[in-house]
């Protein structure tokens, strides 16, 4: 086995890096992939409970990386899935506590054992993003679509491809459909068009994820949600599938469909 | 907005377009790292060095940062006043 290593990162804080993490790692595990996911946002732990895990930890990354455990000690298997791990941040200590050659080290010891190692990736650029970026194979990046979210992406895409780990793929969360159509939200088009970028994923706001949160189970966990659906397909591209972007149109109504008619 | 959507009240506030135009023009300064002032000296300069050589109308220039594809592309368009000898 040879791991691909994907790192999830935005730039701006906020736009669902931790949320797209747990449910990207826990859509591949469910598809048989053995993976394991990194919350490399190192005194800001958040995967652990988003993914329900806080409980169970002992060890965390930074005890991995100076030596006080075990690799293994500090991975948490997720019980409700096949193969599921986590390795969680410290949450005590700031980011100069880790390297980027660490992460590139502790990477290269799950490679031979995963299918995928994602890396949750904390807000910013400085030394917290080196290090999340360091070992990655692929970059996948979070925006929602509103000005500020967009022009933190850009950055973000033109140190990826300063770094030589590009060309970045992007995922556009919450995207409200109401909003579109009444042209007050930008589309995922005009994100694109902004950012010259291949479009991995669109994800729709969803209150379901707030749900899914406080309960601490991802929503791909779960059937029935669009969110969770958009989440599925993205882990099925990262697989090689080629799946189609959902269709969020919902159907004219009457009014829209007379004047559609009389107009032409 | 169509006859329609007129009649039917449905305003059109498309802050959308707004979003995108301002983005765009921000990015485009953001990805060369040349801010509005800078952008106002480089054209003093350019002005100045061009008029050694022959003589602009000096309203008619039109210096702007462009990006397709994530390349930026500075363009001028500098209009040389014709002197009859």
């Amino acid at each position: 086995m040879s791991a691909t290593v994907i790192t999830i990162t935005s730039g701006k804080g906020g736009v669902g890096k931790t949320t797209t993490t747990a449910n990207l790692s826990a859509a591949l595990a469910a598809c048989g992939k053995k993976v394991v996911a990194i919350d490399a946002d190192i005194g800001l732990r958040n995967l652990d409970v988003v993914m329900g895990l806080e409980n169970r930890i002992v060890y965390d990354l930074v005890n991995v990386v100076e030596g006080t455990c075990r690799l293994r000690q500090a991975m948490i298997k997720d019980k409700r899935v096949d193969e599921l791990y986590l390795i969680p941040a410290a949450q005590s200590r700031d980011k100069s506590a880790v390297k980027p050659e660490d992460m590139i080290a502790v990477v290269d010891q799950l490679r031979d054992e995963f299918d995928f190692v994602i890396i949750d990736s904390p807000a910013g650029i400085e030394q917290g993003f080196k290090n999340a970026v360091a070992p990655a194979d692929r970059v996948l990046i979070v925006t929602t679509p509103e000005v500020s979210a967009v022009r933190d992406a850009d950055r973000i895409i033109g140190l990826i491809e300063a770094e030589e780990k590009g060309p970045a793929d992007l995922i556009v969360n919450r995207l409200r459909l109401d909003m579109v159509k009444r042209g007050d939200m930008l589309t995922t088009d005009d994100v694109i068009d902004i950012l010259a970028i291949n479009l991995i994923g669109i994800v729709p706001d969803d209150e379901k994820i707030i749900v899914s949160t406080n309960q601490g189970r991802p929503l791909v966990m779960e059937n029935g949600s669009m969110a969770g659906q958009a989440f599925r397909n993205i882990g099925l591209r990262l697989m090689g599938q080629n799946v189609p972007f959902m269709s969020f149109e919902q159907p004219d109504s009457f009014m829209k469909r007379l004047s559609k008619f009389l107009m032409g | 907005m169509n006859f329609f959507d007129r009649l039917l009240g449905r305003t059109e506030s498309n802050s959308s377009h707004v979003a995108k135009n301002r983005l765009q023009l921000v990015l485009v300064h953001d990805r060369v790292d040349l801010s509005p002032g800078k952008m106002d000296q480089l054209k003093d300069d350019l002005i100045e060095v061009i008029s050694k050589y022959v003589e602009i109308d000096q309203h008619g220039i039109d210096i702007a940062l462009t990006n397709s594809n994530r390349q930026s592309r500075l363009t001028a368009q500098i209009p040389v006043v014709n002197v009859r000898k």
